[in-house]
């Protein structure tokens, strides 16, 4: 009886622990490089996977995307969802720009207000996303509305503040500082640099503790001392944040801002987390396997355009593969209450 | 369809005159992960009479119910209806077949009328096939004149009160015209006034050759209304006996027969100063003018039947859903609890009811389950966890109280029930608290892990912790508790001292 009970050295904890989840992702993603690889050979007669060019191509691709799917997917662990980034990113983009405006043009939208260094607009931008996010996470913590409505409501509503703001002109020339953030590799590095701080904020603080404690068991989360409330709101300012960053490195790569900028990011974000394996009813994922997610997603779409099959083929491909994953997910919660 | 119908009827009436009962089931048995819950179980309800089931909480008279309308199946057993045998494959096939049931949780459907709930896939259809909404409302009219019930068809449900829905409930049964029509506590929801209503109506179907099996705590129902009686104990049958035949005393001493066994009694420890101490807490319909202390050292047992609120105490103690009134005091100091998290400021812990509910994160491992109420206010610098230290302590807690996993990153799902409720003791044990509530603390779990868990527990008194114990079993309420407080439908209905408490004592002020 003693020696079923508990092992008392960490150590040994750690050596019966069995494959993490994201390994099953990780060889979704290394099957699916490996199928555009011999079709590159067959039917292109090169390869796929070893071309510098096409790689940071596609990573460049999705990681802005992939910047809020990190927020995004710190929400659905939660057990809620969020719609609202995409408009987030088109209406941070043209609120951001409209402080980033360079004073040699004419147009400005505060011709007195140009040439500002370019932390003014990030920290006008960001906390535009800090404000919207207060808006999701109080609706949902105190109002009690499913997180689908509220965040479908500030959707709207952001959007149609972006079109509004400038009367649907859209919003150009940047200072230098401003567009350096979507300059070359950057919208990677700033990828990188969120998805590592989250990925330690998940795992090592109580706020990452608190966010998965929600999602599993939201009464015995209360129960356990945690303020609910509280901790939504700033799971849904940080989602906001991060898609707010997002919308100022598409703004600053293209050198400008529309407001219809943004339009769907939210759902390529979810089915990211989705694929990555994160959970919609709640509790489980990880930044990790949603950066997989990402991946799969960019293999997918330049693996397409490598083979030269028309556009229409991806998004017909990426609605099954997201179909596909939640199945998965069923499919593995299905299997767990058969155990139990 | 027809000669089916006919043959049966036939057979219907030939039963009757052979007195072989409506329904007769025996040999049932029926087990749950971890816990038999009907042990070869028979009941034979004739027509035309009311046949109370009696047991107390976790005697198993609702999963029989359940079992007979459908919604279980049996693991073993016989069901004879009319005399043949059958088996009830799901509460459709149940009510076809003739048997209708009240549920004790209301089942209406909110955004529909009335007349709609009542009906459903059975509406009047008119010439198109569309539902006939002119008829469906005159059928419910009709329904609801013959049981003198004054509500209006075309209301909508989520407009009515508790007891009006009630009566929709009864009337949507009654609608079925069925042989056999079990109702689950359904007075626990509505007024004296109503009461007598409803009993209008049992005996009007029971006059009508109906088989009613009525479920209730309440003694003076059972003598009011009941034919017959059927007392179950611990999943098993104890007897069946004609109402007329017993006293209330018989009936208590037939349904606590629970015997003492397995049980770790509290070992006798210094009480010291009063811990704490409640005021006149009152929660307007659900809890009222409540008053006790508990001492360091003491257990307080927590008795009552279901309905009796204990759970509602032990939430509005710990700040789930605080009292609207009334005064807590901790070690005299008269205290604010407006959330769980004030209440562990104050040193309170809460072992909520259900485990998987309000208890675990099931689909997190062993290890984030231990720590969790301790990280909401220590071992955290600038927000990181001080993963080592706590880990560390949460190995220790686990090893004392011997929880059995190959390791702490072990997902809480795939443990026992014994262990996830020891896994849920070291949570809070963690957190070092003065006072300590436990609401059912060994409920569905096994024998060997309950006594450890009473050993646990009187050691924590022993340790000057105040103890608050909530429990349906007798014999662990007699067996742990320096005093024993029994409620009755959210009233205190006495105290007993440990010397004077028995089963009958306890049963006596819980059911009145």
């Amino acid at each position: 009886m003693s020696n079923a009970t508990v092992q008392p050295s960490a150590n040994a904890a750690k050596s019966q622990r069995r494959l993490p989840p994201e390994a099953n992702i990780l060889l979704v993603l290394v099957g699916i490089s490996l199928v555009f690889e011999i079709l590159g050979w067959m039917t292109q007669g090169q390869s796929f996977l070893f071309s510098w060019q096409r790689l940071s191509i596609m990573i460049l691709q999705v990681s802005v995307i992939g910047i809020i799917s990190v927020g995004v997917t710190q929400v659905i662990i939660t057990g809620g969802i969020d719609l609202s980034s995409g408009s987030v990113v088109g209406g941070v983009a043209m609120f951001a720009m409209s402080f980033a405006q360079v004073s040699t043009y004419a147009r400005a939208v505060y011709p007195s207000l140009t040439d500002l260094p370019a932390i003014v607009p990030i920290l006008l931008g960001l906390g535009f996303g800090a404000v919207v996010g207060f808006v999701n996470g109080w609706l949902i913590a105190f109002t009690k509305i499913p997180p689908f409505i509220a965040t479908l409501g500030t959707m709207v509503t952001v959007r149609g503040f972006a079109k509004w703001y400038t009367k649907g002109q859209p919003v150009s020339f940047p200072t230098e500082g401003f567009a350096s953030i979507g300059k070359g590799m950057m919208p990677v590095l700033i990828f990188i640099a969120v998805a590592i701080i989250f990925h330690i904020a998940m795992k090592y603080t109580r706020y990452g503790k608190f966010t998965y404690a929600i999602g599993a068991n939201m009464q015995a989360a209360r129960v356990s001392g945690i303020n609910v409330e509280r901790h939504l709101i700033k799971v849904y300012v940080v989602a906001a944040v991060l898609a707010a960053l997002a919308g100022m490195v598409v703004a600053a790569r293209g050198q400008t801002a529309q407001a219809g900028m943004g339009l769907a990011y939210e759902l390529d974000a979810i089915a990211m987390a989705v694929i990555g394996g994160v959970s919609l009813s709640g509790g489980r994922g990880s930044i990790i396997g949603t950066a997989i997610g990402m991946v799969i997603f960019g293999v997918i779409i330049s693996g397409f355009t490598f083979l030269r099959l028309d556009a229409y083929y991806q998004e017909m491909i990426k609605g099954v593969i997201i179909v596909a994953a939640v199945v998965a997910d069923v499919h593995r919660q299905k299997k767990r209450v058969k155990k139990s | 369809m027809v000669t089916a119908k006919t043959a049966a009827a036939i057979d219907r009436m030939k039963r009757r005159i052979e007195d072989m009962g409506v329904l007769s089931i025996s040999g049932i048995r029926k087990e749950f992960p971890g816990v038999v819950a009907l042990d070869n179980v028979q009941l034979k309800i004739r027509p035309g009479t009311v046949h109370a089931l009696m047991g107390e909480n976790g005697a198993g008279k609702s999963t029989l119910m359940k079992i007979i309308a459908g919604i279980y199946q049996p693991d073993a057993g016989e069901i004879l209806l009319r005399g043949q045998p059958v088996t009830l494959k799901s509460p459709l096939d149940a009510l076809e077949q003739g048997i209708s049931m009240i549920h004790q949780e209301l089942a209406l459907m909110n955004s529909m009328t009335v007349a709609e709930n009542i009906w459903i896939r059975r509406e009047p259809k008119n010439g198109f096939g569309l539902i006939d909404h002119g008829k469906l409302f005159a059928m419910t009219q009709e329904l609801f004149d013959r049981l003198n019930i004054k509500l209006d068809p075309k209301a909508q449900v989520a407009d009515l009160t508790v007891a009006q829905k009630q009566m929709v409930e009864i009337a949507k049964a009654v609608s079925h015209d069925s042989d056999v029509l079990i109702m689950d506590e359904p007075t626990s929801a509505i007024t004296e006034k109503e009461v007598e209503h409803l009993f209008t109506i049992i005996r009007d179907l029971r006059a009508r050759g109906v088989g009613i099996v009525y479920i209730t705590h309440k003694m003076n129902e059972l003598f009011e209304i009941a034919d017959e009686f059927t007392v179950f104990r611990d999943g098993k049958y104890v007897g069946t006996h004609s109402a007329k035949d017993v006293t209330r005393d018989d009936i208590i001493r037939m349904m606590v027969g629970r015997e003492i066994t397995d049980m770790f009694p509290k070992i006798d420890c210094p009480i010291g100063e009063v811990m704490l101490e409640v005021r006149n807490l009152d929660l307007p319909g659900v809890f009222h003018d409540i008053s006790f202390q508990i001492r360091k050292g003491e257990i307080l047992g927590l008795a009552g039947l279901v309905g009796s609120k204990r759970s509602n105490v032990a939430e509005a103690l710990f700040g789930v859903t605080p009292a609207a009134s009334g005064e807590i005091l901790i070690e005299g100091e008269p205290v604010q609890i407006r959330s769980p998290r004030e209440a562990m400021d104050h040193g309170i812990a809460f072992l909520t009811e259900d485990r998987k509910e309000t208890g675990c994160f099931l689909i997190l491992d062993c290890l984030e389950n231990i720590q969790m109420a301790l990280i909401t206010r220590d071992h955290a610098t600038a927000g990181f966890v001080d993963q080592k230290t706590v880990t560390k302590l949460a190995e220790d807690m686990a090893a004392r109280l011997r929880v059995k996993t190959p390791n702490l990153s072990e997902r809480v799902e795939n443990l026992s029930g014994g262990n996830q409720q020891k896994l849920l003791i070291a949570r809070w044990l963690l957190t070092k608290p003065r006072i300590l509530i436990l609401d059912e603390p060994t409920r569905g779990i096994d024998v060997g892990a309950k006594s450890e868990i009473h050993r646990l527990i009187t050691g924590l008194a022993a340790e000057g912790v105040a103890v608050l114990m909530i429990s349906s079993e007798l014999p662990e309420v007699l067996g742990m508790s320096d005093r024993i407080m029994v409620m009755h439908e959210g009233h205190l209905a006495g105290f007993l001292d440990r010397a004077e408490a028995d089963q009958v004592k306890i049963m006596d002020l819980a059911a009145r």
